[in-house]
C-alpha cells in the first residue's frame, strides 16, 4: 500500500545496526507498555491509488457544486472565476512544499511574493501597513479585537448587525476569553445605527458593503468612534473596494476581510485567507507574520519576516497574537489574482457587478411580493424579502437548477422571508433573467399555496 | 532606493501603464449611470495601484520567484517540529474534483452529503488515532486549535462555576503555548524539565493547585523525547481538576503506537500539515482539528459535523451541520473549516491505513535514531552532543555551545553553511532550554542515502571550521541572496513597494 | 560594542539594569551584559514624561531583532526626561549603553531605595 517511505529490509537491518538495536520495538522502549495499542486502529487496511481516487471522485459526485447550478450563493463566499495561470503557478513544488520562510536566503520567491501581495493589499484598502495574511474573515475580525484591546485596555466592543454572522459569533467566542463584552448596533433601512459611545468602547467593528450588501457611512461611524476614543475597524469585502472610498480616507484604524474571492476556489469554505491591514501606529501590534525588504552583506536587494518580536516564537506569552502561520499558498493566489486584473482590470470587474447587481435588483423586486430589504447603495449582493415561506421557495428553484442565494432567517430572524443574492462575473444576464423567471414561478407558486392572491 | 537586478525586480516595477491580463466580458445589461448607482461621495478617487501586466509577464515574473525558493520536492528538509514529510500528488488531482473545489460553504446539506461524509468520516479516524471519542474539524491551524483547547477547558470550568486562573506549560513548550493560554484568558505557568529532558514530577507537583485550569503538553516532548512520567502526570493534573491537554505537533511518533486518549488526555489538537501531508505552501494553509473526551464534548464549536441515522425505512444515514449545541464556545472561524485539507488528510489515512499510519511512526522513529546513530558516527559528537543521552523519537536536538566555544562557529553559521550545501537545516534556537539548538526531524519519508548524505555534509562543515571557522561564519554564499539585514528590516520597516512618492 | 563593562560609579540592579545617581536623581538604563543578550537593538518605545515608575517594576520595553525585554526599574520615581536619540537611533543602545544609550532620568521618590542595589563588583558576581 501506499506508504510513501523507502525503507526495505536491508536499509533497516544497516539502520538497527548502526543504533545498536535488534529490532525497531526497542526504539519505543519508553513507552510504557500499559499504554501501547496493542490492536490495529480501526482504520482499514490501506488503499491503492485508484482504490482512494474512485473512493473520492464518488463523494465529490454526492454533492451540488457551482457547475452543477447557477448558483447566487454568497454571504461573504463568492463563485468568481479562478484564472488559470494561478493553479499553474501555485502548484508549482517550489510554493506548494516549503515551510515558513525562517531561513529567508532560500526563500526570496516566498518573501517577495509576500512583500508584493502586502502592498496590493495596502492598495485596495489605503491603509500603509499590511500583514502577510492570517486564516480568514472572521477570525481576523477577533484579532483585530485583540489588537485594539492591547492599545487601548477598553472592556466592550460594539459590533454593528451588519457584520456577518460568523464574525460576530467569532468575535463573542474570543472577547469571552478576554472578559471583554460585546453590544450590537442595529441596523435601520440596512444602514448600522451607532448608539451612544461610553469610554469603555474598545473598538467599532462594522462591515462594507455589510452582510445585507448595504454600502455603510464609514467614514461618520470612523468619527464617532474617534470622538469617543476608540479604535475603528472594518471587515471589507476586498473586490469592492477597488471602487469605494478607501476606508483609510475615512478614517478607519484597521481593515480586515475575506480574501477568497481574490483568485482562491470555494472548496466548501477553506482554506482561503484573511486580510489584515492597519495604520502605521499600529504596526508594531499586528499580528500575523510581515515580510519586510532589506539588503544582504553584498548590498543586493532582500526580502526578511521582519518584526518577528511580536509573534509567538519569541515574545511567547506577550506575543500579539498566537498565529504561527500565513495562508502564504492562499495569499499567493492573492496577489497573482490581482495582478491579472490589474489597476484597470479590478476596476472594470466591479463595475460589472455592480451593473449587474442592478439588473437582478430591479428583476426581482418586479416579481409580485418580492420588495427590497432596504434601499441602500449595493456593489455585487442585495438582499429581498420574498413574501413567501423562503425554505419552499429555494427548494423549488434548485429543483429547475437554479440556487437563488442565502436565506436569513437562521441569522436574521426579523426578516424570516428574507434572501441574500450574490453576483459575480459569472453570472451573465441569461442567468439572471432565468432566476428572475424561476423565482419569479416558485414564489408564486408558494403564495398560491398559503392562500395569498398573486 | 535600493539598486536592484533584474532578478529582484517586483512586479510593481515590471509594470507599465496600459498592459493588462484581464479581459472584461462584455456589458449584457442595460447600462445605469455609476453615479446613480454608487454616488460619487462613496467612490474612491484614485484608483488602487495594482500591477499593469500581461500574463507572459505574470507567468514569467512568479516562475523566476520560485526558483529563488528552496522546498520540499526539491531536497532534505529536516525541520524539527514541523514534519515535513512528502506531499503527495494525488491529493491535488482529488482536491481539485470540482465536486470538491466548487461547493460553496453555505450549499444545503442535502446537496453537500459527499463533502459532509467526508468531514465525518474523518473525524472519525482522527478519534481512532487519538483514542478520543468526539471530533471538530473547525479550527484553522495549530495555534487555533490550541485555542479550542484552552476555550473548551474554560467553559467545562465555567459550567462547574469555577473560575481558575493558571495553565501550566513546559518551559520546552513552542511559543504559540505561551501565546495561546494568554489569548485564552489565563496566566502562563512555567514548569521545569529534569535532567532527563522530562517534565519536573516534583516541580509540576508544587505547581499543581486548583487554579490551574490545564496542563498542556507535547508528547513525545518538543524534545522529542518521551514524557515517560506521562501516567504519574495525569494523576498529578486529574487530582486538582484540571484538563490535559495534548499538542498534536509531535503526533508523527506515536500513530498507531499509542494514544494521547489513552495515556489520559482529555483534549487533543491534529496539525493535519504536519502528519497528515497538506502541503505547507510556504506557511500555510494547514488545519488543527481537536478530538477531546466526553466531559467536554457538550462545548465544542458550532456547527458540528453529525451523521443522522434515517429513522424509517431503511433510508441512507443523513450527514448534517449540528447548531443546537447550547454549551458550545461558539466559533472560532467562518463556515466549516479548511475543507480542501481534510480532502487530502483524509485521501492519506485512506492510503495508509491502519498499518500504513504505524508503519509511517515507525520508520519516522527509526530514521531519526539512525541519522542520530550516523552522526554520532561521524564524530559530530564532540561539537554537537545530543542534548539528552536517550534514544529519541521522532526528532532529536543537538546543541551547538561546544562548537560555539571551541570553533566560534555557532547554530547559526552551521544552519548557513548547511544552504550551501542544497539542503535545509533543523530548526534553529528551539527549544530554548538547550543552548543552540538544533532540532533534526528527518521523517519516515526519506531515505537512508538521504540521511548518510546529511550526516557526511555536517561533518565536512565541521572539519572545514576547524581549519576556518569565518567560512561558516560567513555562509552561505551560493544561495540566491547571502545574509540578510534582519535588523535594518525591524528597525525601519519597509512592508510594501514605494510608488511614485509614497 | 567591543568589551564588557561596569563602571564603578553606577548602581546595578539584578535584571540587568544601571543607575548613575546625581542627589535625588538618577538615570537609568540597560547594563553591557543585557545589551549583549539582545543583541541589535531595534526599538525602543521611551514612557512618557511624567509617568510614575516603581523599583522592580518594568516600566518599558526594548526590542532586538529576535527578542523583546522588559526594563526593570532599579528605582521609583517621576520620569523627567527621555533620551530622544533612541527614537532614531536605538542601537546607540548597543553601542553605548552607559552613555549616550541612556533609557530615561528620573526624579527619585524614595532615595535610600539606592541602599538595596549592587555595586560594580556584586553585579558582575552575579553574571558568572
Amino acid at each position: 500500500m501506499t506508504r510513501y517511505t523507502s525503507a526495505t529490509d536491508a536499509d533497516r537491518e544497516e539502520m538497527l545496526a548502526t543504533i545498536g538495536v535488534s529490532s525497531v520495538q526497542e526504539l519505543f522502549a519508553d513507552i510504557p507498555n500499559r499504554l501501547r495499542l496493542n490492536r490495529q486502529l480501526a482504520l482499514g487496511d490501506g488503499l491503492s491509488e485508484p482504490e482512494v481516487f474512485e473512493e473520492f471522485r464518488a463523494l465529490a459526485a454526492r454533492n451540488v457544486s457551482s457547475d452543477d447550478e447557477i448558483s447566487f450563493l454568497g454571504a461573504g463566499m463568492y463563485d468568481h472565476y479562478v484564472p488559470a495561470l494561478i493553479d499553474s503557478i501555485i502548484m508549482r513544488s517550489e510554493f506548494l512544499t516549503p515551510y515558513t520562510p525562517y531561513q529567508p536566503e532560500i526563500s526570496q520567491g516566498g518573501l517577495q511574493a509576500m512583500f508584493e501581495y502586502q502592498t496590493a493589499i495596502s492598495e485596495l484598502t489605503g491603509l500603509p501597513v499590511s500583514n502577510a495574511s492570517v486564516y480568514e474573515g472572521p477570525s481576523a475580525v477577533a484579532a483585530a479585537g485583540y489588537v485594539a484591546k492591547h492599545t487601548n485596555n477598553r472592556r466592550r466592543f460594539v459590533v454593528s448587525r451588519g457584520v456577518h454572522p460568523h464574525s460576530r459569533e467569532t468575535l463573542r467566542t474570543h472577547a469571552h476569553a478576554w472578559e471583554m463584552e460585546v453590544s450590537e448596533a442595529p441596523l435601520d433601512a440596512g444602514a448600522t445605527q451607532l448608539p451612544e459611545l461610553s469610554d469603555e468602547v474598545s473598538a467599532v467593528i462594522v462591515q462594507q458593503p455589510n452582510f445585507l450588501g448595504a454600502v455603510e457611512d464609514l467614514a461618520s461611524i470612523a468619527q464617532s468612534a474617534h470622538a469617543a476614543g476608540a479604535l475603528v475597524i472594518a471587515a471589507c469585502d476586498p473586490l469592492p473596494l477597488a471602487l469605494l472610498k478607501t476606508p483609510a480616507e475615512c478614517g478607519v484604524d484597521i481593515v480586515v476581510g475575506e480574501g477568497q474571492s481574490l483568485g482562491n476556489r470555494l472548496d466548501f469554505g477553506g482554506p482561503s485567507f484573511g486580510f489584515f491591514a492597519a495604520t502605521e501606529a499600529l504596526m508594531r501590534r499586528m499580528p500575523g507574520r510581515i515580510a519586510g525588504e532589506t539588503v544582504d552583506v553584498d548590498g543586493k536587494r532582500g526580502f526578511v519576516l521582519t518584526l518577528q518580536t511580536r509573534e509567538q516564537h519569541i515574545r511567547r506569552e506577550k506575543a500579539t497574537s498566537n498565529i504561527c502561520t500565513a495562508q502564504a499558498l492562499n495569499a499567493l493566489a492573492g496577489v497573482i489574482y490581482l495582478s491579472w486584473l490589474g489597476r484597470r482590470g479590478v476596476v472594470e470587474l466591479v463595475e460589472l457587478m455592480l451593473q449587474r447587481t442592478a439588473y437582478a435588483r430591479e428583476r426581482l423586486t418586479a416579481i409580485a411580493g418580492v420588495t427590497q430589504l432596504h434601499e441602500k447603495p449595493v456593489v455585487r449582493e442585495f438582499a429581498v424579502e420574498l413574501g413567501a415561506p423562503v425554505g419552499a421557495v429555494i427548494a423549488r428553484c434548485r429543483e429547475q437548477g437554479v440556487n437563488p442565494g442565502y436565506p436569513l432567517w437562521r441569522d436574521y430572524p426579523e426578516h424570516a422571508d428574507g434572501l441574500l443574492v450574490a453576483i459575480t462575473e459569472r453570472r451573465t444576464k441569461a442567468d439572471i433573467d432565468r432566476l428572475a423567471d424561476v423565482l419569479g414561478g416558485a414564489v408564486s407558486a408558494e403564495r398560491e399555496a398559503v392562500g395569498v392572491s398573486t | 532606493m535600493i539598486a536592484q537586478a533584474d532578478d529582484t525586480l517586483t512586479i510593481y516595477e515590471r509594470s507599465k501603464a496600459g498592459r493588462r491580463a484581464f479581459v472584461v466580458p462584455a456589458l449584457d445589461v442595460p447600462p445605469r449611470s455609476i453615479d446613480e448607482l454608487l454616488p460619487a461621495a462613496l467612490r474612491r478617487a484614485e484608483p488602487a495601484r495594482l500591477p499593469e501586466v500581461a500574463e507572459p509577464e505574470i507567468v514569467r515574473h512568479y516562475n523566476r520567484l520560485s526558483k529563488r525558493n528552496f522546498d520540499l520536492d526539491t531536497g532534505f528538509y529536516p525541520l524539527g517540529s514541523c514534519t515535513m514529510k512528502h506531499n503527495p500528488k494525488l491529493h491535488e488531482r482529488i482536491a481539485a474534483l470540482p465536486g470538491h473545489a466548487r461547493m460553496h460553504p453555505l450549499q444545503d446539506p442535502s446537496a453537500a452529503q459527499g463533502a459532509l461524509e467526508l468531514m465525518w468520516r474523518l473525524q472519525e479516524a482522527l478519534g481512532e488515532i487519538a483514542g478520543l471519542p468526539h471530533v471538530s474539524l473547525q479550527p484553522s491551524a495549530g495555534s487555533q486549535g490550541e485555542l479550542a483547547g484552552v476555550l473548551l477547558t474554560r467553559a467545562y470550568h465555567e459550567d462547574r462555576g469555577q473560575h481558575r486562573t493558571k495553565v501550566l506549560t513546559p518551559d520546552t513548550a513552542h511559543g504559540t503555548n505561551p501565546a495561546t493560554v494568554t489569548m485564552g484568558g489565563y496566566d502562563v505557568v512555567k514548569v521545569v524539565s529534569d535532567a532527563h529532558g522530562n517534565v519536573d514530577l516534583d516541580d509540576l507537583r508544587a505547581k499543581a493547585d486548583e487554579d490551574v485550569a490545564c496542563l498542556m503538553l507535547t508528547n513525545p516532548s518538543t524534545l522529542g523525547l518521551f514524557e515517560t512520567g506521562i501516567e504519574e502526570i495525569e494523576r498529578i493534573v486529574h487530582g486538582v481538576g484540571a484538563t490535559l491537554y495534548y499538542d498534536g505537533a509531535n503526533l508523527n511518533a506515536i500513530m498507531g503506537i499509542s494514544r494521547p486518549g489513552d495515556m489520559g488526555f482529555d483534549i487533543v489538537h491534529f496539525n493535519l500539515h504536519k502528519s497528515f501531508t497538506q502541503p505547507h505552501g510556504g506557511g500555510g494553509p494547514g488545519a488543527g482539528p481537536v478530538a477531546v473526551s466526553e466531559r467536554i464534548e457538550p462545548y465544542l464549536p458550532r456547527p458540528q459535523v453529525v451523521r443522522r441515522e434515517s429513522s424509517t425505512n431503511g433510508k441512507e444515514p443523513f450527514y448534517d451541520l449540528d447548531y443546537d449545541r447550547p454549551k458550545s464556545i461558539g466559533r472560532l472561524r467562518g463556515f466549516q473549516g479548511n475543507y480542501g485539507v481534510f480532502v487530502r488528510s483524509y485521501a492519506y489515512i485512506r492510503s495508509l491505513g491502519a498499518p500504513g499510519l504505524r508503519d509511517a511512526s515507525e520508520t519516522a522513529v527509526l530514521n531519526a535514531n539512525y541519522l542520530l546513530a550516523r552522526l554520532r558516527r561521524e564524530g559530530v559528537m564532540e561539537y554537537l552532543p545530543a542534548a539528552y543521552d536517550r534514544l529519541c523519537m521522532h526528532e532529536f536536538v543537538l546543541s551547538g555551545e561546544p562548537m560555539r566555544r571551541q570553533l566560534q562557529v555557532k547554530t547559526l553559521d552551521l544552519a548557513k553553511r548547511l544552504l550551501d550545501h542544497g539542503v535545509h537545516p533543523p530548526t534553529v534556537y528551539f527549544p530554548l532550554i538547550v543552548e543552540e539548538a538544533l532540532m533534526v526531524e528527518p521523517t519516515e519519508t526519506e531515505t537512508k542515502e538521504t540521511l548518510d548524505h546529511f550526516a557526511e555534509i555536517v561533518a565536512e562543515i565541521l572539519r572545514e571550521a576547524r581549519e576556518d571557522p569565518s567560512v561558516a561564519q560567513h555562509a552561505p554564499y551560493t544561495t540566491p541572496v547571502r545574509r540578510l539585514d534582519e535588523a535594518r528590516a525591524a528597525r525601519r520597516p519597509v512592508v510594501r513597494q514605494a510608488m511614485n512618492g509614497n | 560594542m567591543a568589551d564588557a563593562s561596569y563602571p564603578d560609579d553606577l548602581k546595578y540592579h539584578p535584571e540587568h539594569d544601571w543607575a548613575r545617581i546625581d542627589g535625588d536623581s538618577a538615570t537609568f538604563g540597560i547594563t553591557w551584559y543585557a545589551q549583549d543578550a539582545l543583541g541589535e537593538v531595534v526599538f525602543y518605545d521611551a514612557p512618557e514624561i511624567g509617568a510614575t515608575i516603581s523599583k522592580d517594576q518594568a516600566y518599558t520595553e526594548v526590542e532586538s531583532v529576535k527578542a523583546v525585554s522588559d526594563v526593570i526599574a532599579p528605582l521609583s520615581g517621576e520620569v523627567i526626561a527621555v533620551n530622544d536619540v533612541l527614537a532614531e537611533k536605538p542601537e546607540t543602545i548597543n553601542e553605548d549603553p552607559y552613555g549616550d544609550g541612556w533609557l530615561v532620568r528620573v526624579k527619585l521618590s524614595d532615595p535610600s531605595e539606592a541602599d538595596s542595589l549592587m555595586d560594580s563588583t556584586e553585579y558582575q558576581a552575579t553574571l558568572e
